[in-house]
């Protein structure tokens, strides 16, 4: 059975307008005109349990309000959605309980006490019986490495740090499905990647089933098998990373590093993009030659020191579709 | 006449956007009138012996107090506030001009404009419905205005102390909130002064904080006779100088201590 | 049963996290539970200024209206301190704070009266406490268990009265964004009113504060059942003595309209 079975979800907001100027102003105290935005124009999907979906798509494209209807924060205008066997927004209490839910940009900790007092707290509102919860507690702080951590009062810990314990805080009772929103938002180099490989631990290790949205797609590209594209409320496309560079281009490159500075390459079948001195990116169409044609092609001329095949970064595939869409 | 046209439309457009807020505060301030009216009108009621001021001029006070509450000193000047409290206070010592007399007039200024925002409807509204009396005559109401412009001096030098008392204490919540109510309640917010006891009137008299309404109110009143006029005004302008000697004073001292200490 | 006790349990952890959260700044705390305490009983100085120059108020002694007075503030100490997050509410609707509260699987309002219990409020309670006591060592008051009862049930009557007012006040912030001053103006000049007996004001005040919110049974009623007093407005002392319930009550509505409110939530988002 899926982990989640969405089924032609639409959701209309009502927003009140009000013409510019005094006169507006003045209108709009006699009568508020409303006019309907449509966030979610009727998307469906499912998602299997032990998968890791990377959930994307420009400001405004209806992710968030995806991610409030999954949780039971938001009832929709239409369709049908189960999340773990229940409809969330009918059975609030008894959903929430069963699914964790990070958000980058807020700590759910009390930001006066140390962090073992939010834990125990924690423990009291999702009613987590003590040696569950010692158990749990005991396994979080071995993976996540907070036993230095869990006397700091919030308020001192770093933002690496206090993503690991909101972390944390999201699974003490135990979910089966976890939400995290934007979780390396504005964390180093390092502290982003202990927060992925926490992440893919999490998934891979406990099967835990995970949607990720994010604006950080390297995120995605380390983290999610599959990803499910959104854009104006509608679905672009679902599926791996993979099809997703389809759906903009073929396109590959390939990246030489010449043994000679001077070197100049032409009469191969793909395109200089970009050179900086010994280091060149290449761009071709696989479809027309192969790598290993290429390779072969340009080894067998030139003189090479170093060379990979590397696909188009995610983040130009996305910028890409998201300029599609919006013209 | 476009120009004028347009600020006035504007002004019209940013009074609509604070229309609730304003609408609000005039229905606080009129129903709190109300309750006191009630409430000092039964205390006359149960009283026979003539008191120090009619039950009429009382309600005249009283509306007064309601319109011109935003004399008191309650109102820090958050941007202040917050610098003191992050500690970048300090750089404002590299601006040209004098610390003290700078915050000063932006703390006179937005006291100001608000007060009278809030005090013209209050004061319209009293007086044709709800018993406040018309000034005692109109070298009484010009005695009046004067004295509430020292009594904005006034507030501003007790405004600008409390702020710099932030200098010193964490706690500075605390002990401005309290020394804003003790001002309230020595200046006759809370019972108009003359109606306190007859051996606390001489010290309230003396104290700064009877310049901050009680002495406009009661020129307005009639009840302080035109010719008591110049000492009230002395009274009001020597605190507000002795006010801002000591604020003057305590800053100075503060940032010194504050740059010494390095923040 | 077993369901409330859970409830309490939770929200006496709640209270733990803020005891402990607000000792972090113990002398900002001690300054301001002093500061509370000084400007409340400075309020009371005013009132006995008065009845020092005018002997009495509609018949009301000074200690009879000190008991009422201190009725009136321990109740409304307590609500202020244990349902300070409804007074914060709208500010936690705009941040998104809410969401966060539908996360986790209790009670909507039980989690916002938690999220902050203002424990200076102590300093209002202490000195509704200590003129109540002075009153109540000044009158000839024979105090029978039935009569403290009635004054410990007037008090939490009251306390679920102003707690309900600020739920109510609270709710509104699901509609709009601008605060509802108009809530404060109903019960901090609710405090002012039912410190003082009901018959100082007219028709109109003493209904609303009667029928529409109903301050004066949880003050002005049972006070008269405590000192004895026959009331010139004609209620029957069994009425005086049932009166603090109407506080629950209200406070129950008040939570409906909180229901409410939540569900608008749900349909709408921020």
């Amino acid at each position: 059975m899926p982990v989640i079975a969405v089924e032609n979800l639409s959701k209309t907001y009502w927003v009140s307008e009000r013409a510019p100027g005094t006169w507006g102003a003045l209108k709009s105290l006699v009568h508020r005109r409303h006019r309907a935005v449509e966030a979610l124009g009727g998307i469906s999907f499912t998602i299997q349990p032990g998968e890791l979906v990377g959930y994307i798509g420009p400001n405004g494209a209806g992710k968030s309000t995806t991610v409030k209807v999954l949780s039971g924060i938001l009832v929709p205008s239409g369709g049908a959605v189960t999340v773990l066997g229940r409809t969330p927004w009918q059975e609030r209490a008894a959903h929430v309980a069963h699914i964790g839910v990070v958000f980058g940009q807020r700590t759910q900790l009390w930001w006066d006490l140390p962090v073992i007092e939010s834990f125990d707290l924690l423990r009291e509102i999702y009613r987590v019986p003590r040696e569950d919860y010692r158990k749990t507690l005991d396994e979080l702080v071995e993976t996540m490495a907070l036993s230095e951590l869990l006397d700091t009062p919030v308020r001192l810990l770093s933002l690496g740090q206090r993503m690991r314990c909101d972390l944390a805080a999201a699974l003490l009772h135990r979910p089966e499905l976890l939400f995290l929103d934007e979780p390396t938002i504005g964390l180093d180099a390092i502290a982003k990647l202990t927060v992925r490989n926490l992440v893919k631990r999490l998934n891979r290790d406990q099967g835990l089933t995970v949607i990720l949205t994010t604006h950080d797609m390297d995120d995605i590209e380390s983290l999610c098998s599959r990803v499910i594209l959104i854009n104006r409320g509608k679905i672009l496309l679902d599926g791996t990373l993979e099809r997703m560079r389809q759906l903009v281009t073929t396109e590959r490159r390939l990246v030489i590093i010449l043994a000679d500075e001077s070197t100049w390459i032409d009469g191969v079948q793909a395109r200089v993009i970009h050179r900086d001195g010994a280091r060149l990116t290449l761009s071709f169409d696989p479809d027309q030659i192969s790598a290993a044609e290429l390779i072969g092609d340009i080894t067998s001329h030139y003189p090479i020191r170093d060379l990979y095949v590397e696909a188009a970064p995610i983040e130009e595939i996305v910028a890409q579709i998201y300029q599609d869409t919006h013209t | 006449m476009r120009p004028y046209l347009a600020i006035v439309s504007a002004g019209v457009r940013v009074m609509l956007q604070y229309r609730a807020a304003a609408a609000a505060g005039f229905a606080t301030q009129l129903f709190w009138g109300w309750i006191r009216v009630a409430i000092f009108g039964a205390f006359y009621a149960s009283s026979s012996a003539t008191q120090p001021m009619s039950l009429e001029d009382t309600i005249s006070y009283l509306w007064l107090t309601q319109a011109l509450l935003l004399l008191l000193p309650f109102r820090l000047d958050s941007d202040l506030v917050a610098m003191i409290r992050d500690g970048t206070v300090a750089y404002e010592l590299t601006r040209p001009a004098d610390l003290y007399w700078y915050w000063f007039s932006r703390t006179l200024a937005s006291r100001t404009a608000p007060m009278l925002l809030r005090a013209g409807p209050l004061l319209l509204v009293s007086g044709l419905f709800f018993g406040l009396a018309a000034p005692d005559s109109l070298s009484a109401l010009a005695a009046f205005l004067v004295s509430v412009g020292a009594a904005l001096l006034l507030s501003s030098a007790f405004t600008m102390l409390m702020s710099i008392s932030l200098l010193w204490t964490i706690a500075g919540d605390g002990i401005s909130r309290l020394i804003s109510m003790i001002a309230q309640f020595l200046s006759g917010s809370y019972v108009p002064l003359p109606l306190f006891p007859q051996w606390a009137q001489p010290a309230l008299a003396l104290l700064p904080f009877a310049g901050l309404t009680d002495t406009p109110f009661r020129l307005y009143l009639g009840h302080l006779p035109l010719s008591s006029f110049p000492t009230a005004i002395a009274h009001q302008l020597l605190w507000t100088a002795v006010l801002v000697l000591v604020g003057r004073l305590a800053l100075a001292r503060g940032l010194r201590r504050m740059v010494v200490q390095g923040g | 049963m077993a369901k409330l006790q859970d409830t309490l349990l939770l929200y006496a952890r709640y209270v733990g996290v803020s005891v402990r959260s607000q000792m972090q700044y113990r002398a900002s705390f001690v300054m301001l539970t002093f500061a509370t305490m000084l400007i409340s009983g400075l309020e009371f100085v005013a009132t006995w200024a008065l009845f020092d120059r005018f002997g009495s108020l509609a018949g009301w002694t000074l200690p009879e209206a000190a008991l009422l007075y201190g009725l009136v503030n321990m109740a409304f100490a307590l609500a202020e301190g244990w349902a300070r997050g409804f007074d914060e509410f709208g500010q936690m609707v705009k941040s998104g704070g809410f969401d966060r509260l539908l996360l986790r699987p209790r009670s909507t309002a039980l989690q916002v009266a938690g999220h902050h219990v203002q424990l200076m409020r102590i300093g209002r309670l202490a000195q509704g406490a200590v003129v109540f006591i002075w009153a109540a060592t000044r009158l000839q008051v024979a105090w029978s268990p039935p009569r403290v009862l009635l004054c410990l049930l007037a008090i939490a009557g009251g306390a679920a009265l102003f707690s309900g007012l600020m739920v109510l006040q609270a709710t509104f912030a699901f509609w709009s964004t601008e605060s509802l001053e108009v809530f404060n103006t109903v019960t901090y000049g609710g405090v002012e009113t039912t410190q003082y007996p009901l018959t100082v004001y007219r028709d109109g005040f003493r209904r609303f504060f009667t029928y529409v919110v109903p301050l004066a049974t949880v003050t002005y009623y049972p006070a008269l059942a405590v000192l004895g007093r026959s009331d010139p407005l004609g209620s029957s002392l069994s009425f005086q003595y049932a009166s603090p319930l109407f506080g629950f009550l209200f406070l129950i509505v008040c939570l409906r309209v909180w229901n409410l409110g939540v569900r608008h939530y749900h349909s709408t988002g921020s």
